[in-house]
């Protein structure tokens, strides 16, 4: 693992909203293939650290090098081209079109074929949407609306858009807010399985420390703005910062999230 | 000076009335995120009430009296209509609920005419404040002073209401969150039949406050409700601190504007507009607006290429169409012409407001300048009529593009307004520049060459032009672009998350529709032989939303049919009958309750179920619906 | 798409249906265009007067032994609407002639589309000096005094008074323009002694008036041209009189002594205001007499100037088609070019020249009497004796 070579390196990381300080001096790397936890409480920082890495957000200071580009100020969209997938916390599809559609908008963006007026894009990358649906278990389900999947599925659909420019980035934002323990741990499967064959990096923040320490590799620990630990889930499960402030409390996940997943 | 400061209290009594009326569309847009367009209409039925009531029955209620009851009454009217008409519609798409109150409007203004005659009418003064108060030399009217003081009043009340009751606070967060009130328990039906209420008895209080000033006549709404949208745009949706500030702002440029330059006022407000949004896209006291909600049940429906059997069978219908010269009179093509042309019109409309997200309330700028584009190349240039067919619309194209790049860097309502003030701005400009466009006078002679002069050569041209336009649009709508512009429209966070630059696409989609309607307007100036500035007003941009919703929105080929049964339908009343208002505002009210899909999106819902009678659950047949 | 064609079908059978049977040949059809949907207040007394006239014309055995038959269609204020009902008059109802109109706009609009197709039409009360000049047309005639009589009349009073200082109060678009312009190039003739301290143009029917008042108040001019009417010159008449605008200064304002702009203003009607108008109280012709009786013996009402031209306009019509006993338009234009016939207001004549009538209008100045705003110490001005001469006129039209 440590041989694989550095996708993500940040580097003193901050950024304050009026005087709060919603994330300070934040550094860390991760490695192609490897699978990265962003924990914290709510208020930690990590949404706000994910907009940063995502484009989203403009840091006030600090680095962010990706692929050996620096990515500060940079669009999302610029972002995605450099190879980075991305899900969101409350799953963001296009509800009006068919679950293959879905994947083919993606593959119609990264063919950069998004100006083309003329073509037709039922049959464009047909059996590429084919594949990435099937590889998310989600084939049989190509000809349905988005709009009326059930939320797992789409979780699913959405981790094959993110899939569709080939990415060597996964950042997935509470990639199993909202779905049924069963279904989560079965989607995490999937990523981890996904992610190790195509030597994908994957950073992703979580409530449920179940799926936690069972897929990261390593695992981030914020608080207040703050990375207070870093390591093996072994090493941050046995960390005592960590458990008085976080895993003392007996938070697992924020109950918050289990309403509020409209698609 | 002075004279500067009565100007600046002429300014602010001109604020007060404005102010009273922008708040109450104001609030009700921010709880029930109704566009409200019959809320001229309120202040105009306010102005009439209290008109009749000052004059018959002052006896009782005494002139001020009379105005507050003639604001109560039209406020039970507005309870009644929010009761009978919009909460039928509220899951309604958006925007549907515009096209309900907009013929509304339209009957109000044959009603009105039916119960109070076409006379302008006079109403009092009011007692006590008949006069004038000598200021240095300088009079100001003494009501002035009353409408300045009782616009802060009513400033104060709205905000003591909304600070200090817990009706003022759920108005609050349903302002911010409409789901959430619904979370809590309200009843939400109540809340938004009270809000709307508050917001008509403002109106209609504005309206009846004027009748000291103004005459009371049958066009007081189309006066006041544009301007009246614009102060709210420009404060703030929602915000009524916003509409206060806007009122005096726009007031007072006005006030001062004409000393130095005294043709501004017809273009002022719009100017004001344009600026605050480009600079402030959520208008000077508003907030960034939340992501618009999609209806569930209505917009789940992919949309799919026509079969080759329904390929075939529009054929046959284009064919058909063809024939018509075969046995109809010169009337009947001319009226087909133009029929035809607007089927372009409105497809250009729906490519950008259903495909693409984007309602725009100025399209008719894009058709009029294809129109004067035309106009200006055969009677300026002498072109042949060819050319001028192919390069007119490029007039419209260069409009949208520039036009276009300012208005998608907003969405929802602020793009519409943006693009309604654009519209205004081209609309003044052929209005007043007499010198280039003619003015209201238009530019005249631009008929048609001779190949094309016949009633029936010019049906075909425009059938094909029309039959063309609707095709290449719809090869789009299915094309990787047109993917692209459908995922800006559905999720923005998404397709920029996989590498769509939104503004960019929207800006093309924007051009394309631009170009496509100038092509439209282009046709018009030459089916009527001449252009004139109404080609790019108000009025016939509503015309091209209604076609559009008339038909479905949410409809690959709705706009067709919207605009084939909209225009035959007024074509057909206004030769029949001079109160073809009324009875077109009737149709479209009662298309609203009836098909609150529009006419194709019934249709297809009809289809689906009569296709899938024996699919258990509902849940399930909605699955396999797909929308033609 | 399938639908559309279906549909766009259908409707034009329909049409086609509704187009009517060949014209019979006992009755000769006038097609009659009007905004009255959009201006009620104008065009009901209008066609109260045209109805009257068609009443008339066939009790006295109609046209030549035929029943003349007004066929009318509302324009809804739009020009491309109107030209859509003068399509539907000429081609499915076969209308002999085209009449009506009162916007400028629209008038021009009707009167293009009469070139091109070659059908006669008598514009009834457009004001637009373009429609008999600078875009006049052979088939095109019109009834009511234009822009520049009605300049040339009031400037006739106008020139008479002290006042140097001048300020103008238009409505911005091509009327009030071409008034103001008009006002100022014939004023300026006379006079070359005035200044024009002020000019105001506020949009059409959206005028702010207090700070319109105010600012030309503070021009100071010691007299006001208005061209503005309607809801717009009640709110300048309300606004004026409480800010005293018109106190010590000399007003001149176009078409205000018509009934139709002078009634709203009721008790408020400023005095002494020179205008254009038609003082039905006041004339004592027999041709009026007869005229008014019958319009109350009829309607119990009084009539206003729409009356007028919407009577004169089918007696008009009458005559021309009596006179060319045909309805070719050639036929039509040559029996009209320099036709006489009475009038309310006495004997007018179409000219040749421009194709302009002679009819002329009222000059007075406003008072109030009883509570309501009249017009007194009126005197008609004969319509020939302000236009331009024929040279001038001539090159005001198109070559043909």
């Amino acid at each position: 693992m440590s041989m694989a070579p550095t996708l993500l390196s940040v580097e003193a990381l901050s950024k304050s909203y009026g005087g709060v300080h919603a994330v300070r001096s934040v550094s860390f790397e991760l490695r192609a293939g490897e699978i990265l936890a962003l924990i914290g409480p709510n208020g930690a920082g990590k949404s706000t650290c994910f907009d940063m890495l995502n484009g989203q957000n403009i840091p006030d200071s600090g680095r962010i090098t990706l692929l050996g580009e620096d990515t500060v100020g940079r669009k999302p969209r610029a972002i995605w081209r450099l190879g980075v997938g991305r899900t969101f916390q409350i799953t963001a599809t296009f509800p009006t079109m068919t679950v293959r559609e879905n994947v083919q908008v993606a593959l119609v963006s990264y063919g950069r074929q998004l100006f083309n007026l003329w073509g037709s894009t039922a049959q464009f990358a047909r059996d590429e949407a084919g594949r990435l649906l099937d590889l998310v278990g989600m084939g049989a389900y190509a000809g349905r609306p988005c709009g009326e999947l059930a939320y797992g599925d789409l979780k699913r659909l959405e981790l094959a858009i993110a899939l569709a420019n080939q990415p060597k980035l996964l950042l997935m934002d509470e990639p199993t807010a909202g779905m049924a323990p069963r279904e989560r741990i079965e989607l995490m499967r999937l990523t981890a399985r996904i992610a190790r064959e195509q030597s994908i990096g994957v950073l992703f923040t979580e409530h449920d420390m179940d799926v936690v320490f069972e897929h990261a590799d390593r695992i981030l620990v914020l608080n207040r703005g703050s990375l207070i630990a870093e390591g093996s889930p072994e090493e941050v499960r046995g960390n005592p910062q960590v458990r008085a402030i976080y895993l003392g409390e007996g938070l697992v996940y924020d109950a918050r999230h289990r309403e509020g997943a409209g698609a | 000076m002075a004279f500067y400061f009565v100007q600046f209290l002429t300014g602010l009594a001109s604020a007060a009335s404005l102010f009273l009326v922008a708040s109450g569309l104001s609030i009700i847009f921010g709880v029930t995120r109704i566009v409200n367009f019959a809320h001229g209409a309120f202040y105009m039925l306010g102005a009439y009430m209290a008109f009749t009531l000052t004059e018959r029955f002052s006896g009782a209620l005494g002139f001020w009296g009379g105005i507050v009851v003639a604001a109560l009454i039209v406020a039970a009217i507005g309870v009644l209509v929010e009761m009978v008409l919009l909460r039928r519609i509220y899951h309604a798409p958006e925007l549907f609920q515009l096209l309900a109150t907009f013929g509304l409007t339209l009957m109000v203004q044959d009603i009105v005419v039916l119960i109070w005659g076409p006379d302008d009418l006079l109403g009092r003064r009011a007692p006590g404040f008949r006069g004038a108060v000598d200021f240095f030399g300088q009079n100001i009217p003494s009501y002035d002073l009353f409408l300045i003081a009782l616009s802060p009043v009513v400033l104060g009340v709205l905000w003591l209401l909304f600070q200090r009751t817990r009706w003022g606070v759920l108005v609050r967060a349903a302002t911010q969150d409409r789901d959430m009130v619904a979370a809590l328990g309200v009843n939400q039906k109540w809340l938004f039949t009270s809000v709307f209420a508050l917001g008509v008895f403002l109106a209609a209080l504005g309206g009846a406050l004027q009748i000291p000033r103004d005459a009371v006549h049958h066009a007081l709404d189309l006066r006041i409700i544009v301007e009246v949208f614009v102060v709210v745009v420009i404060g703030g949706l929602g915000s009524i601190i916003g509409a206060f500030v806007a009122a005096v702002l726009v007031s007072e440029l006005n006030a001062f504007g004409i000393l130095i330059f005294p043709k501004i006022s017809i273009i002022l407000v719009f100017l004001v507009m344009a600026v605050v949004l480009i600079v402030r896209p959520w208008g000077l006291f508003g907030k960034p607006e939340a992501a618009a909600r999609r209806t569930p049940g209505l917009t789940v429906n992919p949309w799919r290429p026509l079969t080759s059997g329904e390929r075939l069978m529009s054929l046959g219908a284009l064919v058909l169409a063809a024939m018509l010269p075969l046995f109809a009179g010169n009337y009947a093509l001319t009226v087909g012409s133009e029929i035809a042309i607007y089927v372009i019109f409105a497809a250009s409309l729906h490519f950008l407001m259903s495909v693409g997200g984007l309602a725009s309330f100025g399209h008719a700028a894009y058709f009029g300048l294809g129109a004067y584009g035309v106009a200006f190349l055969a009677k300026a240039a002498g072109l042949p009529m060819i050319v001028s067919l192919l390069l007119g619309p490029l007039l419209g194209l260069l409009g949208a593009a520039v036009f276009g790049f300012f208005a998608v860097q907003l969405s929802g309502v602020y793009f519409a307004m943006l693009t309604l003030a654009f519209a205004q701005i081209v609309w003044s400009i052929a209005f007043q520049w007499v010198a280039v466009t003619g003015g209201d006078n238009g530019i005249l002679g631009v008929w048609p060459d001779k190949w094309a002069a016949g009633p029936a050569s010019f049906y075909w041209l425009s059938l094909a032009i029309a039959a063309l336009a609707v095709t290449v649009l719809r090869v789009i709508v299915f094309s990787p672009f047109g993917f692209a512009l459908r995922a800006t429209r559905d999720s923005p966070l998404r397709s920029e998350a996989i590498g769509i630059n939104g503004k960019r696409v929207q800006w093309t989609a924007f051009v394309i529709s631009g170009t496509v309607a100038g092509i439209g307007g282009a046709l018009f100036a030459y089916l009527k032989g001449s252009v004139f500035p109404d080609s790019l007003g108000i009025s016939l941009s509503v015309d091209a939303l209604v076609m559009v919703l008339l038909g479905g929105v949410e409809t690959v080929s709705g706009a067709v049919i919207g605009a084939i049964v909209f225009k035959a339908a007024n074509i057909w009343l206004v030769s029949q009958t001079d109160l073809s208002k009324l009875v077109l505002g009737g149709f479209i009210v009662l298309m609203v309750v009836a098909f609150p899909k529009g006419i194709v999106g019934t249709l297809e819902t009809i289809r689906n179920r009569w296709r899938s009678p024996d699919t258990k659950s509902a849940l399930l047949a909605s699955r396999i619906e797909t929308a033609e | 798409m399938r639908r559309r064609h279906v549909l766009g079908a259908g409707l034009a059978i329909a049409v086609a249906g509704m187009a009517g049977s060949a014209m019979a040949q006992s009755e000769i059809k006038i097609g009659e265009i009007n905004s009255y949907s959009l201006l009620p207040a104008f065009t009901e007394p209008y066609r109260k007067g045209w109805q009257l006239a068609v009443e008339e014309v066939n009790a006295a055995g109609g046209i030549n032994g035929k029943k003349l038959v007004v066929i009318s269609k509302d324009d809804g204020g739009k020009p491309a609407d109107a030209q859509t009902a003068a399509n539907e008059l000429v081609s499915s109802e076969n209308v002999a002639m085209l009449a009506g109109t009162f916007l400028s706009n629209i008038g021009l609009a009707v009167s293009d589309f009469a070139n091109q197709k070659k059908v006669f039409f008598l514009a009834a009360e457009p004001l637009t000096d373009a429609i008999t000049w600078s875009k006049g047309n052979r088939y095109t005639f019109r009834l009511r005094p234009s822009n520049y009589m009605q300049a040339a009349m009031l400037v006739e009073e106008a020139a008479k008074l002290p006042a140097k200082r001048w300020a103008t109060i238009a409505p911005n678009y091509e009327y009030g323009q071409s008034a103001v312009a008009v006002f100022k190039k014939l004023m300026s003739e006379k006079r070359p002694d005035i200044q024009w301290v002020d000019e105001q143009w506020p949009p059409q029917g959206k005028i702010d008036a207090g700070p319109v008042v105010q600012a030309v108040a503070a021009a100071n001019p010691e007299a006001i041209l208005n061209v503005t009417f309607g809801a717009d010159l009640v709110k300048l008449v309300r606004e004026g009189n409480t800010r005293g605008l018109f106190k010590g200064r000399s007003v001149v304002s176009f078409l205000t002594g018509e009934p139709e702009y002078l009634d709203p203003l009721k008790d408020e009607t400023p005095e002494g205001w020179i205008v254009t108008g038609y003082p039905w109280y006041d004339i004592k012709t027999p041709d009026h007499d007869k005229f008014l009786k019958a319009y109350q013996a009829k309607y119990n009402d009084y009539p206003r100037l729409g009356s007028i031209v919407g009577y004169q306009t089918i007696k008009a019509a009458a005559a021309i088609l009596a006179k060319a006993n045909s309805t070719d338009p050639e036929k039509l234009i040559a029996a009209t070019e320099g036709l006489s016939m009475p009038s309310p207001f006495g004997e007018i004549t179409f000219r040749k020249i421009d194709h302009q009538s002679t009819l002329g209008a009222y000059v007075g100045k406003t008072a109030l009497k009883d509570g309501k705003g009249v017009m007194v110490n009126s005197v008609y001005r004969k319509g020939a004796d302000y236009l331009p001469g024929d040279a001038e006129v001539a090159k005001l039209r198109p070559k043909e």
